[in-house]
């Protein structure tokens, strides 16, 4: 019998992540492409001295009123205001965020890379590649401390992978057996993320049957997704 | 007092470089605003970094009945769902620009060297990320970049050498700026356009490289 992924709550999802875990936060930073409930679920989990591995940390509120959204946009940030978090791995930040705030008095160590080098440094280490060469960067200061190769006349620099010991990660649907398929661009940066962790929990609008999903429209394979809980919707028990 | 072209026709003029099948990136800011200005006849594909090719126009406030929570392009902007658009993961999005696939990136610019350098993501000394911009600076495509000849108290933006972090070395093609279009050649840079009024002469004296100025040297058109 196929083992039960399928959890009762986002809270029971998170239960077993220990303080000083390495954790991906899912998605590029649409309204609809994050894992908004199991970030809220690991803030309320409380597991501290997380390094968190993440596009963005935090967007302006700005933003969401600009998408008209009537909550707050949840992002890692909740995370760093909560004091959960020692490191944080990403591509780009924004000003007045809790993350800037912390970043600025010292209190988080900050790793920045390219998105395209965190995209591909997510893929390779949820693929099992030890790092790669890449033109992005190169004469930057990016560059300052990696190693660099002369390719076809260009120089490149090496990149290594990121692996993580959990991913949350927000898709359309599941079949009970942890198939996912997503809308839009929820699939940009959540199936990249999806092999890269120990234990990958998805959050879905909805959990079908299996069989449901049809193969050829599959994206992110059973054996990447450990844990999934469907959102709420209004109805719901 | 001579006029500076405002964002939105620097924008017009960028928009001018794209042709028919083209695919095109636009960064954040100035760049976006280009996307506005295609001929109905010209098809150019719009690539974005979070995952999608060929999308179509942003929707306005007025069309919130539209917008989609899963559809935004890489300014945040909810934007429309064309025929044939597609969507991909954001390793394959970034490997159509790092692997040569787009025919035109635009970026705003901060400075921009004599060799085609540019600096745009951060000031010195300030702490932030640079998103997608050196990916798409060091892709190799023809990168234009759109941005303000000087800075808002007169300091020149157009440099001997850039002394802003660099998003990446000697990638810029073309710069439209509020006074002037100049491509980054070999030779050095060249002064192809001008805005309305405005001489080589009084381009140079804002810009610190020596300019070479074209023979064909005419006022913007757009």
């Amino acid at each position: 019998m196929a083992k039960n992924k399928i959890y009762p709550s986002f809270k029971e999802a998170v239960a077993d992540i220990p303080g000083g875990a390495t954790v991906i936060t899912g998605g590029w930073g649409a309204p609809g492409d994050l894992p908004d409930n199991l970030t809220v679920a690991l803030r309320d989990h409380g597991a501290k001295n997380l390094t968190i591995i993440c596009v963005t940390p935090g967007t302006p509120q700005r933003m969401a009123d600009a998408w008209g959204k009537k909550t707050e946009h949840i992002t890692p940030n909740i995370l760093i205001a909560n004091k959960q978090v020692k490191k944080v791995i990403c591509s780009i930040s924004f000003p007045t965020t809790d993350f800037e705030k912390a970043m600025l008095a010292g209190e988080i160590e900050v790793e920045w890379s390219p998105q395209g080098t965190l995209a591909e440094r997510i893929r390779a280490g949820g693929a099992g590649i030890g790092g790669f060469y890449t033109r992005t960067g190169a004469g930057t200061i990016v560059a300052e401390g990696k190693e660099k190769k002369i390719i076809d006349g260009k120089e490149y620099i090496f990149e290594l992978p990121l692996k993580a010991d959990y991913a949350l990660i927000r898709a359309y649907k599941a079949d009970k057996l942890g198939n996912l398929i997503y809308r839009g661009m929820q699939r940009g940066f959540n199936s990249v993320e999806a092999p890269a962790a120990r234990i990958t929990i998805a959050e879905v609008d909805d959990i079908v049957e299996v069989g449901e999903l049809d193969p050829d429209i599959i994206v992110t394979p059973e054996l990447f997704v450990d844990r999934i809980v469907k959102i709420p919707t209004e109805g719901d028990k | 007092m001579k006029q500076r072209l405002d964002q939105t026709t620097i924008a017009l003029r960028i928009a001018k470089e794209f042709k028919d099948g083209d695919v095109v990136n636009l960064g954040y800011g100035l760049p976006t605003l280009a996307g506005m200005f295609i001929p109905e006849d010209v098809r150019v594909i719009f690539h974005s970094e979070n995952g999608i090719l060929g999308y179509g126009a942003p929707l306005s406030a007025d069309e919130r009945d539209q917008w989609d929570p899963c559809l935004i392009n890489a300014s945040a902007q909810f934007v429309t769902r064309l025929p044939g658009m597609s969507v991909f993961n954001c390793s394959e999005a970034f490997g159509m620009i790092r692997g040569g696939h787009l025919g035109i990136a635009v970026l705003g610019g901060l400075q921009v060297s004599e060799k085609g350098d540019l600096a745009n993501w951060i000031m010195p000394g300030r702490a932030g990320g640079m998103g997608g911009a050196m990916d798409l600076a060091a892709c190799g495509s023809k990168l234009i970049v759109g941005m303000e000849h000087t800075t808002k108290d007169g300091g020149m933006r157009i440099l001997k050498q850039c002394n802003y972090p660099l998003t990446a070395p000697e990638c810029v093609s073309l710069v439209c700026t509020d006074l002037a279009v100049i491509e980054v050649t070999k030779e050095g840079l060249l002064l192809k356009e001008v805005a309305p009024g405005w001489t080589a002469d009084e381009i140079q004296a804002v810009t610190e490289p020596k300019l070479i100025v074209s023979k064909d040297l005419k006022e913007i058109e757009l």
